[in-house]
Protein backbone atom coordinates (compact mmCIF):
# COMPACT_ATOMS: atom_id res chain seq x y z
CA UNK A 1 0.00 0.00 0.00
CA UNK A 2 2.63 2.39 0.93
CA UNK A 3 4.21 1.67 -2.62
CA UNK A 4 1.27 2.38 -4.51
CA UNK A 5 0.52 6.08 -2.88
CA UNK A 6 4.28 6.46 -2.71
CA UNK A 7 4.08 6.22 -6.53
CA UNK A 8 1.39 7.78 -6.89
CA UNK A 9 2.67 11.17 -5.75
CA UNK A 10 5.97 10.60 -7.19
CA UNK A 11 5.21 10.05 -10.63
CA UNK A 12 2.27 12.80 -9.94
CA UNK A 13 4.68 15.27 -8.57
CA UNK A 14 7.75 14.89 -11.27
CA UNK A 15 4.66 15.30 -13.85
CA UNK A 16 3.23 18.33 -12.28
CA UNK A 17 6.88 19.84 -11.80
CA UNK A 18 7.60 19.04 -15.87
CA UNK A 19 4.72 20.30 -16.78
CA UNK A 20 4.75 23.87 -14.69
CA UNK A 21 8.41 23.91 -16.75
CA UNK A 22 6.97 23.65 -19.71
CA UNK A 23 4.20 25.42 -19.15
CA UNK A 24 6.56 28.59 -18.16
CA UNK A 25 8.84 27.73 -21.37
CA UNK A 26 5.84 27.44 -23.59
CA UNK A 27 4.92 30.87 -22.64
CA UNK A 28 8.49 32.26 -22.85
CA UNK A 29 8.92 30.98 -25.91
CA UNK A 30 5.74 31.40 -27.63
CA UNK A 31 5.58 31.95 -31.31
CA UNK A 32 3.16 33.98 -32.56
CA UNK A 33 1.48 32.28 -35.67
CA UNK A 34 -1.24 34.55 -38.25
CA UNK A 35 -3.95 33.54 -37.82
CA UNK A 36 -5.04 33.78 -41.17
CA UNK A 37 -2.86 30.38 -41.63
CA UNK A 38 -5.67 28.50 -39.39
CA UNK A 39 -8.25 29.80 -41.22
CA UNK A 40 -7.17 29.46 -44.57
CA UNK A 41 -6.45 25.12 -43.50
CA UNK A 42 -9.92 25.24 -42.62
CA UNK A 43 -11.12 25.84 -46.33
CA UNK A 44 -8.47 23.19 -48.11
CA UNK A 45 -9.84 19.97 -48.91
CA UNK A 46 -7.51 18.67 -45.82
CA UNK A 47 -6.27 15.75 -48.29
CA UNK A 48 -2.66 16.89 -47.54
CA UNK A 49 -2.57 15.14 -51.20
CA UNK A 50 0.54 17.18 -52.12
CA UNK A 51 -0.35 18.25 -55.85
CA UNK A 52 0.22 22.09 -54.93
CA UNK A 53 4.19 21.09 -54.44
CA UNK A 54 4.01 21.58 -50.61
CA UNK A 55 4.54 19.40 -47.98
CA UNK A 56 0.80 19.21 -47.05
CA UNK A 57 -2.40 21.64 -46.74
CA UNK A 58 -1.07 22.90 -43.72
CA UNK A 59 2.38 23.53 -45.09
CA UNK A 60 0.34 25.24 -47.92
CA UNK A 61 -1.80 27.71 -46.04
CA UNK A 62 0.95 28.89 -44.27
CA UNK A 63 3.21 29.45 -47.98
CA UNK A 64 -0.42 31.46 -49.03
CA UNK A 65 -0.48 33.32 -46.16
CA UNK A 66 3.23 34.60 -46.55
CA UNK A 67 2.73 35.69 -50.41
CA UNK A 68 5.27 32.49 -51.70
CA UNK A 69 2.28 30.54 -53.58
CA UNK A 70 -0.69 32.54 -55.30
CA UNK A 71 -4.37 31.65 -53.62
CA UNK A 72 -5.21 29.76 -56.69
CA UNK A 73 -2.07 26.89 -56.07
CA UNK A 74 -4.62 24.60 -54.71
CA UNK A 75 -5.07 22.02 -57.60
CA UNK A 76 -7.85 20.04 -56.17
CA UNK A 77 -9.58 22.88 -54.22
CA UNK A 78 -10.44 24.53 -57.62
CA UNK A 79 -11.32 28.04 -58.34
CA UNK A 80 -13.88 28.09 -55.25
CA UNK A 81 -10.88 27.22 -52.48
CA UNK A 82 -9.20 30.23 -54.47
CA UNK A 83 -11.78 32.48 -54.19
CA UNK A 84 -12.44 32.00 -50.39
CA UNK A 85 -8.55 32.47 -49.88
CA UNK A 86 -8.94 35.39 -51.86
CA UNK A 87 -11.29 36.84 -49.67
CA UNK A 88 -9.79 35.64 -46.07
CA UNK A 89 -6.07 37.34 -47.69
CA UNK A 90 -8.41 40.41 -48.44
CA UNK A 91 -6.94 39.99 -52.23
CA UNK A 92 -8.71 41.02 -54.92
CA UNK A 93 -9.98 37.85 -56.93
CA UNK A 94 -8.51 37.66 -59.93
CA UNK A 95 -11.10 36.30 -62.33
CA UNK A 96 -8.40 34.05 -64.42
CA UNK A 97 -11.09 31.16 -64.21
CA UNK A 98 -8.31 28.61 -65.07
CA UNK A 99 -10.96 25.38 -66.05
CA UNK A 100 -10.65 22.37 -63.88
CA UNK A 101 -9.38 18.87 -64.93
CA UNK A 102 -10.58 15.49 -64.37
CA UNK A 103 -8.61 12.37 -64.72
CA UNK A 104 -10.07 9.54 -67.88
CA UNK A 105 -8.61 6.03 -67.95
CA UNK A 106 -7.72 5.14 -71.60
CA UNK A 107 -8.27 1.57 -71.34
CA UNK A 108 -11.20 -0.68 -72.10
CA UNK A 109 -10.33 -3.63 -72.17
CA UNK A 110 -10.34 -4.75 -68.47
CA UNK A 111 -11.40 -8.52 -68.04
CA UNK A 112 -12.51 -8.54 -71.58
CA UNK A 113 -8.56 -9.21 -72.55
CA UNK A 114 -7.24 -12.65 -71.55
CA UNK A 115 -4.39 -13.23 -69.54
CA UNK A 116 -0.98 -14.38 -70.96
CA UNK A 117 0.17 -15.77 -68.01
CA UNK A 118 -1.19 -16.32 -64.18
CA UNK A 119 0.45 -13.62 -61.99
CA UNK A 120 0.45 -14.24 -58.31
CA UNK A 121 2.23 -11.47 -57.46
CA UNK A 122 1.55 -8.47 -54.84
CA UNK A 123 -1.50 -6.73 -56.20
CA UNK A 124 0.47 -3.80 -57.14
CA UNK A 125 -0.11 -2.52 -60.96
CA UNK A 126 3.93 -1.63 -60.80
CA UNK A 127 4.95 -4.76 -59.45
CA UNK A 128 3.23 -6.58 -61.71
CA UNK A 129 3.77 -4.66 -64.81
CA UNK A 130 7.90 -5.82 -63.80
CA UNK A 131 6.78 -8.70 -65.23
CA UNK A 132 6.66 -8.85 -68.78
CA UNK A 133 5.08 -5.88 -68.85
CA UNK A 134 1.82 -7.04 -66.56
CA UNK A 135 -0.16 -10.59 -67.07
CA UNK A 136 -2.93 -8.99 -69.72
CA UNK A 137 -2.21 -10.24 -73.79
CA UNK A 138 -2.52 -6.26 -74.19
CA UNK A 139 0.84 -4.54 -73.41
CA UNK A 140 -0.51 -1.30 -73.32
CA UNK A 141 -3.78 -2.02 -71.20
CA UNK A 142 -5.08 -1.72 -67.84
CA UNK A 143 -3.46 -4.55 -65.76
CA UNK A 144 -6.71 -3.91 -62.70
CA UNK A 145 -5.31 -4.25 -60.02
CA UNK A 146 -5.98 -1.12 -57.54
CA UNK A 147 -2.76 1.23 -57.61
CA UNK A 148 -4.56 3.83 -58.95
CA UNK A 149 -8.13 3.26 -56.63
CA UNK A 150 -5.67 3.22 -53.03
CA UNK A 151 -3.62 6.47 -54.84
CA UNK A 152 -6.80 9.02 -54.77
CA UNK A 153 -6.86 10.86 -52.56
CA UNK A 154 -10.65 11.62 -52.75
CA UNK A 155 -12.24 8.16 -53.15
CA UNK A 156 -13.05 9.55 -56.62
CA UNK A 157 -12.17 5.93 -58.52
CA UNK A 158 -13.46 2.51 -57.47
CA UNK A 159 -13.02 -1.17 -58.80
CA UNK A 160 -15.87 -1.54 -61.26
CA UNK A 161 -17.26 -5.15 -62.09
CA UNK A 162 -15.36 -5.17 -65.68
CA UNK A 163 -11.76 -5.46 -64.02
CA UNK A 164 -11.38 -1.49 -64.90
CA UNK A 165 -11.30 1.60 -62.49
CA UNK A 166 -14.26 3.37 -62.78
CA UNK A 167 -13.44 7.62 -61.87
CA UNK A 168 -16.28 9.48 -60.40
CA UNK A 169 -15.77 12.59 -62.70
CA UNK A 170 -17.83 14.37 -60.46
CA UNK A 171 -15.91 13.68 -57.48
CA UNK A 172 -12.12 13.67 -59.18
CA UNK A 173 -10.63 17.31 -58.48
CA UNK A 174 -8.10 16.71 -60.97
CA UNK A 175 -5.16 16.66 -58.67
CA UNK A 176 -3.28 13.77 -60.99
CA UNK A 177 -2.13 11.49 -58.41
CA UNK A 178 -3.66 8.85 -60.13
CA UNK A 179 -1.95 9.45 -63.89
CA UNK A 180 1.37 9.13 -61.40
CA UNK A 181 1.25 5.89 -60.30
CA UNK A 182 -0.35 3.80 -63.15
CA UNK A 183 2.55 1.90 -64.25
CA UNK A 184 1.10 2.09 -68.50
CA UNK A 185 0.62 5.96 -68.45
CA UNK A 186 -3.47 5.36 -68.63
CA UNK A 187 -4.87 8.07 -66.91
CA UNK A 188 -4.42 11.78 -68.38
CA UNK A 189 -5.94 14.65 -67.20
CA UNK A 190 -8.19 16.44 -69.62
CA UNK A 191 -10.61 19.45 -69.41
CA UNK A 192 -13.43 19.35 -67.41
CA UNK A 193 -15.57 20.75 -70.35
CA UNK A 194 -14.75 17.73 -72.42
CA UNK A 195 -16.45 14.46 -72.36
CA UNK A 196 -14.58 12.87 -75.62
CA UNK A 197 -12.61 9.91 -74.71
CA UNK A 198 -10.52 7.60 -76.91
CA UNK A 199 -10.64 4.31 -74.30
CA UNK A 200 -7.62 2.52 -75.62
CA UNK A 201 -3.63 3.37 -75.62
CA UNK A 202 -2.54 0.42 -77.99
CA UNK A 203 0.06 1.10 -80.15
CA UNK A 204 -0.28 -2.23 -81.98
CA UNK A 205 -1.51 -2.38 -85.40
CA UNK A 206 -5.27 -2.94 -85.90
CA UNK A 207 -5.10 -6.29 -86.56
CA UNK A 208 -2.95 -7.14 -83.83
CA UNK A 209 -5.17 -5.26 -81.16
CA UNK A 210 -7.97 -6.58 -83.00
CA UNK A 211 -7.45 -9.92 -82.75
CA UNK A 212 -6.71 -9.38 -78.00
CA UNK A 213 -9.36 -6.70 -77.59
CA UNK A 214 -12.75 -6.27 -78.63
CA UNK A 215 -12.73 -2.87 -77.82
CA UNK A 216 -9.48 -1.58 -79.27
CA UNK A 217 -8.30 0.98 -81.51
CA UNK A 218 -7.99 -0.61 -84.86
CA UNK A 219 -6.77 2.47 -86.64
CA UNK A 220 -9.69 2.59 -88.97
CA UNK A 221 -9.81 6.86 -89.34
CA UNK A 222 -12.96 6.90 -89.77
CA UNK A 223 -12.83 9.28 -86.77
CA UNK A 224 -10.43 11.15 -88.38
CA UNK A 225 -12.46 11.39 -91.08
CA UNK A 226 -15.65 12.52 -89.87
CA UNK A 227 -13.82 15.21 -87.23
CA UNK A 228 -14.51 18.81 -88.77
CA UNK A 229 -11.74 20.57 -86.59
CA UNK A 230 -8.97 18.13 -87.37
CA UNK A 231 -8.74 17.66 -84.06
CA UNK A 232 -8.56 13.45 -83.89
CA UNK A 233 -5.53 12.36 -85.54
CA UNK A 234 -4.33 8.53 -86.29
CA UNK A 235 -1.02 8.25 -85.38
CA UNK A 236 1.01 4.89 -84.71
CA UNK A 237 -2.47 3.13 -84.66
CA UNK A 238 -4.12 4.80 -82.17
CA UNK A 239 -6.31 7.69 -82.16
CA UNK A 240 -5.20 10.62 -80.21
CA UNK A 241 -7.65 13.49 -79.59
CA UNK A 242 -6.24 17.19 -79.47
CA UNK A 243 -8.26 18.95 -76.36
CA UNK A 244 -6.85 22.48 -77.48
CA UNK A 245 -8.68 21.92 -81.15
CA UNK A 246 -12.05 19.01 -79.85
CA UNK A 247 -15.12 21.17 -79.71
CA UNK A 248 -16.58 18.48 -77.77
CA UNK A 249 -19.63 17.43 -80.98
CA UNK A 250 -19.42 13.93 -79.94
CA UNK A 251 -19.21 13.02 -83.88
CA UNK A 252 -16.19 10.69 -83.56
CA UNK A 253 -17.86 8.62 -80.79
CA UNK A 254 -20.75 8.06 -83.05
CA UNK A 255 -18.98 6.06 -85.98
CA UNK A 256 -16.71 4.38 -84.19
CA UNK A 257 -16.57 0.61 -84.91
CA UNK A 258 -14.81 -1.08 -81.91
CA UNK A 259 -16.79 1.77 -79.67
CA UNK A 260 -13.84 3.06 -78.37
CA UNK A 261 -14.60 6.52 -78.46
CA UNK A 262 -16.28 7.28 -75.21
CA UNK A 263 -18.90 10.60 -75.47
CA UNK A 264 -20.62 11.93 -72.21
CA UNK A 265 -20.69 9.53 -69.05
CA UNK B 1 39.57 10.93 -15.33
CA UNK B 2 40.68 8.11 -17.56
CA UNK B 3 38.12 6.13 -16.90
CA UNK B 4 35.33 9.21 -18.33
CA UNK B 5 38.10 9.21 -20.90
CA UNK B 6 37.26 5.48 -22.06
CA UNK B 7 33.31 5.98 -21.45
CA UNK B 8 33.72 8.80 -23.63
CA UNK B 9 35.67 7.22 -26.49
CA UNK B 10 33.59 3.90 -25.72
CA UNK B 11 30.05 5.46 -26.07
CA UNK B 12 31.22 7.30 -29.31
CA UNK B 13 33.28 4.87 -31.38
CA UNK B 14 33.30 1.71 -30.05
CA UNK B 15 29.53 0.87 -29.22
CA UNK B 16 28.14 3.96 -31.03
CA UNK B 17 24.96 3.76 -30.41
CA UNK B 18 23.40 3.54 -34.09
CA UNK B 19 26.20 1.49 -35.79
CA UNK B 20 26.77 -1.27 -33.02
CA UNK B 21 23.84 -1.24 -30.41
CA UNK B 22 21.83 -0.66 -33.90
CA UNK B 23 19.71 2.36 -31.31
CA UNK B 24 17.45 4.69 -33.08
CA UNK B 25 17.69 3.78 -36.52
CA UNK B 26 14.48 5.83 -37.30
CA UNK B 27 15.93 8.93 -37.40
CA UNK B 28 18.98 7.88 -38.69
CA UNK B 29 17.77 6.54 -41.52
CA UNK B 30 15.29 9.61 -42.01
CA UNK B 31 16.89 12.35 -40.83
CA UNK B 32 20.07 11.13 -42.91
CA UNK B 33 18.96 13.21 -46.29
CA UNK B 34 20.81 16.72 -46.04
CA UNK B 35 23.85 17.31 -43.65
CA UNK B 36 22.46 20.79 -42.20
CA UNK B 37 19.30 18.71 -41.07
CA UNK B 38 21.19 15.68 -39.48
CA UNK B 39 23.32 18.17 -37.60
CA UNK B 40 20.23 19.96 -36.19
CA UNK B 41 19.02 16.89 -35.46
CA UNK B 42 22.58 15.57 -34.19
CA UNK B 43 22.78 18.27 -32.08
CA UNK B 44 18.81 18.06 -30.70
CA UNK B 45 19.80 14.48 -29.51
CA UNK B 46 23.47 15.09 -27.62
CA UNK B 47 21.14 17.89 -25.65
CA UNK B 48 18.44 15.85 -25.08
CA UNK B 49 20.67 12.60 -24.24
CA UNK B 50 22.90 14.73 -22.34
CA UNK B 51 20.32 16.08 -20.00
CA UNK B 52 18.18 13.40 -19.70
CA UNK B 53 21.23 11.06 -18.66
CA UNK B 54 21.97 13.44 -15.89
CA UNK B 55 18.08 14.04 -14.75
CA UNK B 56 17.55 10.48 -15.12
CA UNK B 57 20.58 9.76 -12.83
CA UNK B 58 19.76 12.37 -10.14
CA UNK B 59 15.81 10.83 -9.95
CA UNK B 60 16.75 7.03 -9.79
CA UNK B 61 19.46 7.88 -7.04
CA UNK B 62 17.55 10.04 -4.74
CA UNK B 63 14.30 8.85 -5.04
CA UNK B 64 13.33 5.53 -6.83
CA UNK B 65 16.71 3.48 -5.25
CA UNK B 66 16.08 4.79 -1.25
CA UNK B 67 12.12 4.13 -1.61
CA UNK B 68 12.18 0.94 -3.43
CA UNK B 69 10.56 2.20 -6.74
CA UNK B 70 12.93 0.71 -9.54
CA UNK B 71 9.48 -0.75 -10.94
CA UNK B 72 8.70 2.72 -12.14
CA UNK B 73 12.05 3.28 -13.60
CA UNK B 74 10.78 3.07 -17.37
CA UNK B 75 7.27 5.59 -16.99
CA UNK B 76 9.76 7.78 -15.28
CA UNK B 77 12.74 7.61 -17.60
CA UNK B 78 10.39 8.61 -20.41
CA UNK B 79 8.20 11.47 -18.64
CA UNK B 80 12.09 13.04 -18.16
CA UNK B 81 12.57 12.71 -21.93
CA UNK B 82 8.86 13.30 -23.41
CA UNK B 83 9.16 16.57 -21.31
CA UNK B 84 12.98 17.25 -22.77
CA UNK B 85 11.86 17.23 -26.14
CA UNK B 86 9.38 19.15 -25.61
CA UNK B 87 11.33 21.86 -24.41
CA UNK B 88 13.83 21.58 -27.20
CA UNK B 89 10.81 21.32 -29.83
CA UNK B 90 9.35 25.11 -27.92
CA UNK B 91 13.23 26.30 -28.15
CA UNK B 92 13.54 25.47 -31.67
CA UNK B 93 10.40 26.70 -32.63
CA UNK B 94 11.54 30.26 -31.67
CA UNK B 95 15.27 30.35 -32.61
CA UNK B 96 15.37 28.30 -35.43
CA UNK B 97 11.57 27.66 -37.09
CA UNK B 98 13.51 26.61 -40.26
CA UNK B 99 15.48 23.58 -38.60
CA UNK B 100 12.05 23.37 -36.66
CA UNK B 101 10.65 22.75 -40.17
CA UNK B 102 13.23 20.48 -41.37
CA UNK B 103 13.16 18.10 -38.92
CA UNK B 104 9.79 18.05 -39.09
CA UNK B 105 8.04 14.46 -38.00
CA UNK B 106 11.41 13.43 -36.47
CA UNK B 107 11.85 15.81 -33.99
CA UNK B 108 8.71 14.71 -31.18
CA UNK B 109 9.61 11.29 -32.33
CA UNK B 110 13.25 11.73 -30.46
CA UNK B 111 10.61 10.72 -27.52
CA UNK B 112 9.96 7.83 -28.43
CA UNK B 113 13.68 7.23 -30.06
CA UNK B 114 15.27 4.03 -28.39
CA UNK B 115 18.75 5.70 -27.95
CA UNK B 116 17.82 8.03 -25.60
CA UNK B 117 16.21 5.34 -22.96
CA UNK B 118 18.57 2.94 -23.88
CA UNK B 119 21.44 5.72 -22.50
CA UNK B 120 19.68 6.13 -19.76
CA UNK B 121 19.02 2.13 -18.92
CA UNK B 122 22.17 1.62 -19.48
CA UNK B 123 23.29 4.54 -17.16
CA UNK B 124 22.09 2.29 -14.42
CA UNK B 125 22.80 -0.93 -15.53
CA UNK B 126 26.88 -0.15 -15.62
CA UNK B 127 26.01 1.63 -12.10
CA UNK B 128 27.36 5.31 -13.49
CA UNK B 129 27.35 8.15 -11.00
CA UNK B 130 26.75 11.43 -12.01
CA UNK B 131 29.48 12.48 -14.30
CA UNK B 132 29.82 9.37 -15.35
CA UNK B 133 26.22 9.52 -16.64
CA UNK B 134 26.88 12.78 -18.14
CA UNK B 135 29.88 11.92 -20.25
CA UNK B 136 27.92 8.89 -21.47
CA UNK B 137 24.91 10.33 -22.25
CA UNK B 138 27.07 13.40 -24.22
CA UNK B 139 29.61 10.73 -25.88
CA UNK B 140 25.94 8.56 -26.93
CA UNK B 141 24.92 11.54 -28.66
CA UNK B 142 27.73 12.58 -30.80
CA UNK B 143 28.28 8.59 -31.58
CA UNK B 144 25.06 9.04 -32.81
CA UNK B 145 25.71 12.75 -34.35
CA UNK B 146 28.65 11.03 -35.92
CA UNK B 147 26.82 7.98 -37.53
CA UNK B 148 24.18 10.66 -39.01
CA UNK B 149 26.47 13.15 -40.55
CA UNK B 150 28.38 10.48 -42.07
CA UNK B 151 25.60 8.60 -43.40
CA UNK B 152 24.36 12.31 -44.56
CA UNK B 153 27.21 12.51 -46.19
CA UNK B 154 26.97 9.50 -48.17
CA UNK B 155 23.60 10.12 -49.24
CA UNK B 156 24.15 13.83 -50.58
CA UNK B 157 26.46 12.34 -52.86
CA UNK B 158 24.60 8.50 -53.78
CA UNK B 159 22.05 11.43 -55.16
CA UNK B 160 24.06 12.14 -57.70
CA UNK B 161 25.83 8.63 -58.18
CA UNK B 162 24.55 6.40 -60.82
CA UNK B 163 22.68 3.65 -58.85
CA UNK B 164 20.92 0.89 -60.53
CA UNK B 165 17.33 1.07 -60.84
CA UNK B 166 15.78 -1.91 -58.15
CA UNK B 167 18.18 -0.76 -55.82
CA UNK B 168 17.42 3.33 -55.79
CA UNK B 169 16.13 4.60 -52.50
CA UNK B 170 16.17 3.54 -49.31
CA UNK B 171 17.92 0.16 -50.59
CA UNK B 172 20.83 1.44 -50.94
CA UNK B 173 20.62 3.53 -48.09
CA UNK B 174 20.31 0.42 -46.46
CA UNK B 175 23.20 -1.60 -48.06
CA UNK B 176 25.08 1.83 -46.74
CA UNK B 177 24.29 1.77 -43.59
CA UNK B 178 25.25 -2.26 -43.13
CA UNK B 179 28.56 -1.02 -44.39
CA UNK B 180 29.18 1.65 -42.39
CA UNK B 181 28.06 -0.73 -38.97
CA UNK B 182 30.71 -3.55 -40.66
CA UNK B 183 33.47 -0.21 -40.62
CA UNK B 184 32.37 0.80 -36.88
CA UNK B 185 33.22 -2.68 -36.25
CA UNK B 186 36.90 -2.01 -36.47
CA UNK B 187 36.91 -0.22 -33.59
CA UNK B 188 35.82 -3.03 -31.64
CA UNK B 189 39.27 -3.62 -29.67
CA UNK B 190 40.06 0.15 -28.94
CA UNK B 191 38.17 -0.01 -25.45
CA UNK B 192 37.82 -2.66 -22.96
CA UNK B 193 35.20 -2.08 -20.62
Amino acid sequence: MKTIILSIIFLGGLGLIFGLILAYFSRKFAVKRDERVEEVLKVLPGSNCGVCGQAGCSAFAEAVVKGEVPPDGCIAGGNSVALKINSILGLKAESQQKEGRKAVLLCNGGSKVKDRFTYSGINDCKAANLILGGQKECIYGCLGMVSCVEACPFGAIRMGEDGLPIIDTRICTGCGKCVDVCPKGLIILIPRSKDTVVRCKSEDKGAVTAKICKNGCIACKKCETVCKVGAITVVNSLARIDYAKCTNCGECAKVCPKGVIEYGH
Amino acid sequence: MKELFLILVGSVLVNNFVLARFLGICPFLGVSKKLKTACGMGLAVIFVMGLSSVVTDVIYDTILLPHDLLFLKTVVFILVIASLVQLVELVLQKLSPGLHQALGIYLPLITTNCAILGVALINIIKNYNFIKSLVFGIGAGVGFTIALIIMAGIRERLELADIPGPLKGIAITLIVAGLLSMAFMGFSGLVKL
